[in-house]
């Protein structure tokens, strides 16, 4: 069996695997990662995205053998010292979820998104989010907390949310 | 940095953000607040059911039918067995003495049918993805993989595919006793009169088609025990009917079964289920005394989890000549599938009472016969019957506006129950309570530009533009708030439709709010906490809300049917008027005063006129202590309250779709969405956006995208994300939404209920949008869901505009005329 050593939120892991034995799996089944969900079984869904290396795959359709010697960053290690990213705060503030299944995969492929486009405008947002589905939200809330996310991390000072009511601060 | 710390972190950022939408008025209720169910979902410190480990856990796989109707003659699991981390592979046969058959709770009529449906087949199957046989392995991995040396031989019998054939005599069986599940009849009025010699009749046959309803996450059970008792996880909407049902299936006594929801990744009714899986799970640990875990793969979820809609709906509307509506009848064929779940049989005539939707009309006449095919069982999918109803009313009241060279709101206006009209009392036996249509239909036209886009449509089909533009119109209603007791024991559905709920105040303070209702997305933490805080006079962030275990919160009826807020809300407010009393009694006590001349006002209970008063915490440190009660006052504030309600809630709205449609393509574009809701009063308004939001996207993902195709052989096509197309952000428009609001009269909250309405308002709205674009070329009708394929070749068979050919329509039959 290969043996891997990868890197998951920081933490350096030795692990042998079967060759087939998906990335989301390592996570979810050995190393306890369960942050990330799994969708569906054909890379449709997007529900499985991390980070690896740096670029957001779908983690059902990698390999754990494929990410020997890499760095992995899911859901979980997102937040630095104990604060969520300004993506995390951004989805909670506009409401961008409901069940939550979908949101980390959401929230990991929205960052990189805005790697590439750090200014996205709506219709950039939703082609970048095409390959992560949502069934919950109908994704208007999705595509307001990308923009608050972009804004927050470029260092503006975020609107007040555009959901719901009239808010006063 | 430890978990804990770093969660109680986040949780201060979230709540900085909370400080967001502060009230005016100081109440929760009305109020913007973020939701307290986000600071796990978005950090991954979520408790799907597949994230359970449990000591020793063992894995399971099932075998399914690969052939839509076939006997089964031989399964040899032996080989199986020998497989490496195989613990057991076992057989239909193996489950016989113990695996009963799968409930059906809604015996609609007489004449039902409801057959044996054992949830692994043993002698014959009756749809792909019937499992004939499971192996349990120490990974999931070596379940999967010997499932492959397991024999199945099948004598093939004739797939049953087709309605209205199933029907013929002749045709294949599905089970012995024939292909007909039930027939059910409804009338109001003397239909015979309002069609005779009617100056106008429009008849139309539309087809709702099969949906599957493609919650994120797949179903998956857990299922564990210690010998004398037994622990049930599952990904379901309904805890407590589970365990019931559980327990009356496998004979497992009730109060040795437990059964938990931890979180749950959406429903829209497909977890609303008592499942093969989940009985086969519980005695599979039952046999093996060890854990064991299914968890489906979205491709098996494809095939067997319960679908949705698949009706045809025959609808004949008559009509005067200045528009308003005599009478309507509806015959409808509702495809049971293979066999009768849970609720199927009662999912079409949940739309019964809501063909007349907001009309006035002297008759209405609505049968259905329900039909076994050989395919996945249908059941509810979020709206459950009512957008089917809602479809065809709409399109009708469409359809008459057209014949009549009327503005499809002008018509919906000669008709609809004005405001003035509340109660009214319509033609299907409903006492709609409140409601403004005018209201809504005014803000939603002035939302979208109504007249504006009305010109501009008209200059368009004066150029002959190859894109031409439609508007469509949904003004809606529903019924939500399942149910009153009664009614759903005259309709013969086997349980209730109260809600239970229990309020704690602990010793310092804080609030336990236990809720029946049990919540997978619908923010029901946040929501109750509104309530019980605003109630209670306490901090939203001093109350927890506790749900989805029946170990936990023993109580419930669960959530589907909108029910939530206007059934297990109001038990939650009631609960917490009932502490307040029992608060108001020991504070009189404490105070020396007369309990007649305790007030409350903000958590404190004061003598009138004076500044003395003791805060409920306060009073439940008293309580507590019981060093000093009333008589006979036991030493605890809480109470309990289990609430029925007294009649359903009507939310309504209107919804207009502006879409164009590329005549030389067939691609429709929605270019503007606008959804005006009265939902009645309002808890939370982000939540209610959300689950417009959402609603919206699946009905339109009905009118565009969505449909489980089966081939003539009855093997499901549709099995996988890539071929059954939810819509992604790409697909959608934004939408502009915006509320008007009537007070429900028939709660203290005034609230109406919202998870449906979405969905049950979108799916006509588009589908008129495209036939309004297309009216000049004859098009009548364009079949669901609408893709570019299938309007260019409805397109194709109709006439070019100008000409005077008759009117084309997609669906079949589909004629209007003047009589
Ligand atoms: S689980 Fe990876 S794309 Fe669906
Ligand atoms: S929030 Fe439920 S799937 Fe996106």
């Amino acid at each position: 069996m290969p043996r891997i050593t990868v890197t998951v939120d920081g933490i350096t892991y030795e692990e042998e695997v079967e060759p087939r034995l998906l990335l989301v799996h390592l996570l979810r089944d050995r190393l306890g990662k369960t942050g990330t969900p799994v969708g569906c079984d054909t890379g449709n869904c997007g529900a499985c995205t991390v980070m690896l290396d740096g670029k957001s795959v779908k983690s059902c359709s990698v390999l754990a053998a494929q990410a020997d010697e890499c760095d992995v960053v899911t859901i979980e290690g997102l937040g630095r010292a104990g604060e969520l990213h300004p993506m995390q705060q951004a989805f909670h503030a506009e409401h961008a979820l409901q069940c939550g299944y979908c949101t980390p995969g959401m929230i990991m492929a929205a960052i990189d998104l805005l790697r590439d486009t750090p200014d996205p405008s709506d219709e950039a947002i939703r082609e970048g989010l095409e390959g992560n589905l949502c069934r919950c939200t109908g994704y208007s809330n999705i595509v307001r907390a990308v923009r608050r996310g972009a804004r927050e991390m470029s260092g503006e000072t975020p609107a007040p949310a555009t959901g719901g009511e009239v808010r006063t601060s | 940095m430890t978990e804990q710390l770093d969660a109680g972190l986040v949780g201060r950022q979230i709540a900085e953000s909370d400080q967001l939408g502060d009230p005016k008025d100081g109440r929760e209720v009305g109020r913007a607040r973020r939701r307290k169910e986000d600071a796990r979902l978005i950090t991954g410190r979520t408790t799907w059911t597949d994230n359970i480990q449990l000591p020793g856990m063992l894995y399971v796989a099932f075998l399914r039918s690969p052939i839509a109707h076939a006997r089964i003659t031989r399964v040899d699991a032996s080989a199986a067995r020998a497989r490496p981390g195989v613990v057991a592979a076992l057989t239909g046969r193996d489950f016989a003495d113990e695996q009963g058959s799968l409930p059906c709770a809604w015996p609609v009529s007489e004449d039902v049918v409801i057959p044996d449906h054992p949830p692994m087949a043993s002698d014959e199957v009756r749809y792909v993805g019937e499992a004939v046989a499971c192996v349990v392995a120490t990974d999931r991995y070596k379940a999967v993989d010997a499932l492959e040396a397991i024999e199945v031989d099948y004598e093939p019998l004739e797939a049953v595919l087709d309605m209205t054939e199933a029907l013929a005599e002749g045709s294949p069986k599905v089970h012995e006793a024939g292909n007909q599940a039930f027939t059910w009849k409804f009338s109001g009025g003397d239909a015979e009169a309002a069609f005779r010699d009617a100056p106008v009749v429009i008849d139309r046959t539309y087809v709702q088609q099969r949906l599957i309803p493609t919650a994120m996450e797949p179903r998956a059970v857990v299922a564990t025990t210690d010998g004398g008792s037994f622990t049930v996880y599952s990904a379901t909407q309904i805890p407590h009917i589970l365990r019931v049902m559980l327990a009356l299936t496998t004979g497992i006594p009730e109060h040795r079964l437990r059964v938990i929801a931890p979180d749950v990744g959406g429903g829209f009714g497909s977890k609303l289920q008592v499942t093969a899986e989940e009985v086969l799970c519980l005695l599979l640990t039952r046999r093996l005394g060890k854990p064991v875990k299914w968890t489906e793969s979205r491709s098996e979820g494809n095939l067997t989890v319960h679908h949705g809609r698949d009706q045809i709906q025959k609808i004949s509307l008559a009509a005067e000549r200045d528009g308003r509506i005599r009478g309507v009848r509806v015959d409808l064929l509702a495809d049971m599938g293979a066999y009768l779940m849970l609720v199927t049989p009662g999912i079409p005539l949940l739309g019964a009472f809501m063909y007349n939707g907001i009309y006035k009309m002297d008759a209405y006449d609505f049968r259905c016969t329900g039909v076994f095919t050989t395919k996945m069982p249908t059941d509810a999918y979020r709206g459950a019957g009512r957008p089917e109803a809602t479809f065809a009313i709409e399109r009708t009241v469409d359809e008459l506006a057209h014949e009549l060279g009327m503005d499809p709101l002008e018509v919906r206006r000669r008709n609809w129950i004005t405001h003035q009209e509340f109660p009214y009392a319509t033609i299907a036996g409903l006492t709609y309570d409140s409601g403004n249509y005018e209201a809504a239909t005014d803000r939603a036209m002035a939302l979208l530009g109504y007249d504006k886009l009305r010109a501009e449509q008209a200059d368009r089909r004066d150029r002959r533009d190859p894109v031409q533009l439609g508007i469509g119109v949904s003004t809606y209603t529903e019924m939500c708030g399942l149910a009153p007791s009664r009614v759903l024991g005259s309709l013969s559905y086997g349980a209730g439709g109260w809600e239970h709920a229990a309020v704690r105040v602990l010793p310092t303070g804080k609030v336990e709010v236990v809720t029946g209702s049990s919540a997978h997305g619908q923010g029901h933490e946040t929501a109750w906490s509104q309530i019980a805080a605003d109630a209670l006079g306490v901090p939203f962030e001093d109350v927890s809300v506790l749900h989805g275990d029946t170990a936990i919160a023993p109580q419930g009826m669960d959530t589907y049917g909108s029910r939530s807020l206007v059934v297990g809300g109001i038990a939650v407010l009631r609960a917490c008027e009932k502490v307040k009393a029992k608060a108001a009694e020991l504070a009189a006590h404490l105070l020396e005063a007369s309990p007649d001349d305790v007030e409350f006002s903000t958590g404190t209970f004061a003598v009138r006129g004076t500044s003395e008063g003791k805060t409920i915490q306060e009073l439940a440190l008293a309580a507590f202590a019981a060093h000093d009660l009333p008589e006979g006052f036991e030493p605890r504030l809480d109470a309990e309250v289990t609430f029925d309600p007294e009649n359903f809630s009507f939310p309504h709205g209107t919804h207009l779709c502006a879409a164009e449609v590329d005549t030389e393509t067939g691609m429709v574009r929605i270019r503007s969405y606008v959804a005006v809701d009265d939902v009645g009063h309002v808890v939370n308004p982000l939540i209610v956006e959300g689950q417009v939001h959402g609603g919206i996207a699946q009905g339109i993902a009905q009118a565009l995208f969505e449909e489980a195709v089966y081939d003539s052989d009855g093997n499901l096509l549709t099995t996988t994300m890539a071929d059954y197309l939810i819509p992604s952000a790409a697909d959608l428009p934004d939408f502009v939404t915006d509320r008007t609001e009537t007070p429900a009269a028939s709660n203290p909250l005034g609230v109406k209920g919202v998870g449906e309405a979405g969905t049950i308002a979108s799916t006509p709205a588009v589908v008129n949008a495209i036939v309004d674009a297309l009216r000049p070329y004859g098009v009548n009708d364009v079949p669901m869901p609408c893709t570019p394929e299938r309007v260019w070749r409805t397109l194709a068979g109709a006439a070019p505009p100008g000409s005077t050919a008759a009117g084309r329509g997609g669906a079949g039959e589909s004629e209007g005329g003047e009589r």
